[in-house]
């Protein structure tokens, strides 16, 4: 394999994280309030009903979900965007004249897309401790979730930016596909709660598995093994580098 | 430096915007790539540059494929576009810094400096780029092109959109790169400007180099001369002594207009034996001054040639 241009990824990566710092201010308090509001609406108002689940406080039992949604949300809007607003304004001309392989060009955008939702959902761990105790009972493994999942979501978020054609498209895949599969699955519940045809038909959404394995990481409880969890992530993985791997050789909507 | 062979471009729609295009620049020169909007001027920089893939032939920087040893050939190289394509939100500084740092290049803010001074940017580094006017914005995209030391300069329409002082102070900055052994290609729609810069001139039209010539070689070619001489006396007509000559009579009588092939050796010759004719038939000549064709006269000469 040829040498990575070390210097390259990091300028690219530096500066797409100084672009998120412009927005510091509004990066941090969005997603502390919206935390808060779902504990208030949640944990609160609708989990003073709830007792328990699966031996976990309901209040605890959110906590890895909402980490989740918010590092899904965020990994593909960030990716998606730090692509698309290049193209937008032609500055895309730099990138795709510059000395750079497409690992690196995708490591710069991509590692800085995941890096800020990483920092995010960490973001959003420490605010629900104000709320609620929790435990982790697999750190190690909760970080190897956080890393694979940003990762995953942000290259997904990355192949919308080159898709997108504008900023209607650019907000249809995340809401129209990401924040409901997120709110469906299981975010809110375990998929025991619900009727056994439901439980299979939620089977078949990725993000049951992401947020099964990520609670595991918490409480050591999951709705489905968090071997297959980590196997479901991989293979969304290996599916969007294999996405990215052809729209870079085809110049898919970057090269003419 | 720059060799460009069979060169062919076809756009999905079928558009042809290159066909069999064969080129090659000299190290250190200016070359001009003339044409009219639409010929495929920019589309032979943009597959020089990396942007668009070529549908066939190939094209080596410095002996390296553009495409098999893409990172050492595009490394040596800078490009300016055409188009105005700023981050609003960053400074001139960092903007220029990260073009830099893309081509693989260590922080050398010695370099910057010198760059942006040469531009008169220096004053303006820790601005934003959307408090800057047009003219600003468009020398930041050429410290952006130089910051990473290039060995070739590719100037898309570089002074579209800027004042007649800026224009110049831009043409004293190629000048100083060519004079550093910078290779320069510039595309324009200013005449001016090639006749004022280029060493050589391409002439693009519907995707095919029609003509690549010396500057000067192609001016005395292709340039014709006119020597105008006024008289203190209007005439009725040429007289008849002086018929052998072609003369036109123009400005109501007032002056005669001799056309000739500046290339020509013996033409001297005969702007001799015609001033000796006028004195020899009494005409009295107030004033006299010559005018050589424009690239503009040239240019627009060979595309409704080739029409």
């Amino acid at each position: 394999m040829k040498r990575l241009n070390l210097q390259s990824v990091k300028t690219l990566y530096l500066a797409e994280m100084a672009r998120s710092m412009r927005t510091v201010l509004q990066s941090i308090v969005s997603p502390v309030i919206s935390t808060s509001l779902y504990f208030v609406v949640f944990g609160a108002a609708i989990g003073t009903r709830i007792s328990e689940v699966d031996g976990v406080s309901y209040g605890a039992f959110i906590v890895p979900g909402l980490i989740m949604l918010m590092l899904l949300t965020q990994s593909v809007s960030n990716a998606s965007f730090g692509i698309f607003f290049p193209r937008f304004s032609g500055s895309i001309y730099e990138i795709l004249s510059a000395p750079m392989s497409y690992v690196e060009v995708v490591l710069g955008y991509v590692g800085a897309a995941a890096t800020k939702s990483m920092i995010l959902g960490l973001i959003v761990l420490a605010t629900a401790r104000l709320f609620v105790p929790y435990s982790i009972e697999h750190p190690l493994m909760m970080l190897v979730f956080l890393v694979l999942t940003a990762t995953t979501f942000s290259t997904l978020g990355f192949i919308i930016g080159i898709w997108a054609d504008g900023f209607e498209k650019l907000q249809l895949v995340p809401l129209l596909v990401i924040t409901p599969l997120t709110f469906l699955g299981g975010t809110f519940y375990s998929i025991d709660m619900l009727p056994p045809f439901w439980q299979t038909v939620t089977l078949a959404n990725p993000v049951v598995y992401l947020v099964s394995g990520f609670r595991w990481s918490f409480y050591g409880i999951s709705d489905v093994s968090p071997v297959v969890s980590l196997l479901v992530i991989l293979l969304f993985l290996g599916a969007a580098v294999a996405v990215l791997r052809w729209i870079f050789k085809s110049g898919y909507r970057l090269k003419p | 430096m720059i060799r460009v062979e069979g060169l062919s471009k076809t756009f999905r729609d079928g558009f042809k915007a290159l066909i069999d295009v064969d080129l090659e620049i000299e190290r250190g020169e200016i070359f001009a790539l003339l044409g009219p909007n639409g010929a495929g001027k920019t589309t032979l920089i943009s597959v020089i540059c990396g942007l668009v893939n070529p549908t066939e032939g190939f094209v080596t920087v410095d002996g390296h494929d553009i495409v098999r040893q893409y990172r050492r050939a595009r490394a040596m190289i800078g490009l300016v576009p055409q188009e105005l394509t700023n981050e609003a939100f960053t400074t001139v500084w960092d903007t220029v810094s990260f073009s830099r740092g893309l081509f693989g290049k260590p922080k050398n803010p010695a370099h910057i400096e010198k760059v942006l001074r040469a531009l008169t940017l220096w004053e303006k580094r820790d601005n934003r780029l959307l408090e800057l006017s047009g003219g600003m914005k468009r020398r930041v995209l050429i410290a952006k092109a130089l910051s990473h030391e290039p060995q070739v300069l590719f100037l898309d329409e570089p002074t579209a959109g800027v004042d007649v002082e800026l224009r110049r102070e831009m043409w004293e900055v190629v000048r100083e790169l060519r004079h550093q052994g910078v290779t320069i290609i510039l595309t324009t729609h200013y005449i001016e400007e090639a006749e004022e810069m280029a060493d050589r001139i391409g002439v693009i039209r519907r995707g095919e180099l029609v003509l690549v010539e010396d500057k000067r070689a192609l001016m005395r070619k292709l340039g014709n001369k006119e020597l105008t001489l006024n008289l203190h006396e209007p005439l009725q007509g040429v007289p008849a002594a002086l018929a052998g000559h072609g003369l036109e009579l123009a400005d109501e009588g007032h002056a005669l207009v001799y056309s000739y092939d500046a290339a020509s050796q013996e033409e001297s010759s005969s702007i001799s034996g015609l001033l000796a004719d006028l004195e020899a038939v009494g005409l009295r000549v107030k004033d006299l001054h010559t005018r050589q064709s424009s690239l503009e006269d040239i240019f627009v000469s060979l595309v409704r040639e080739r029409h």
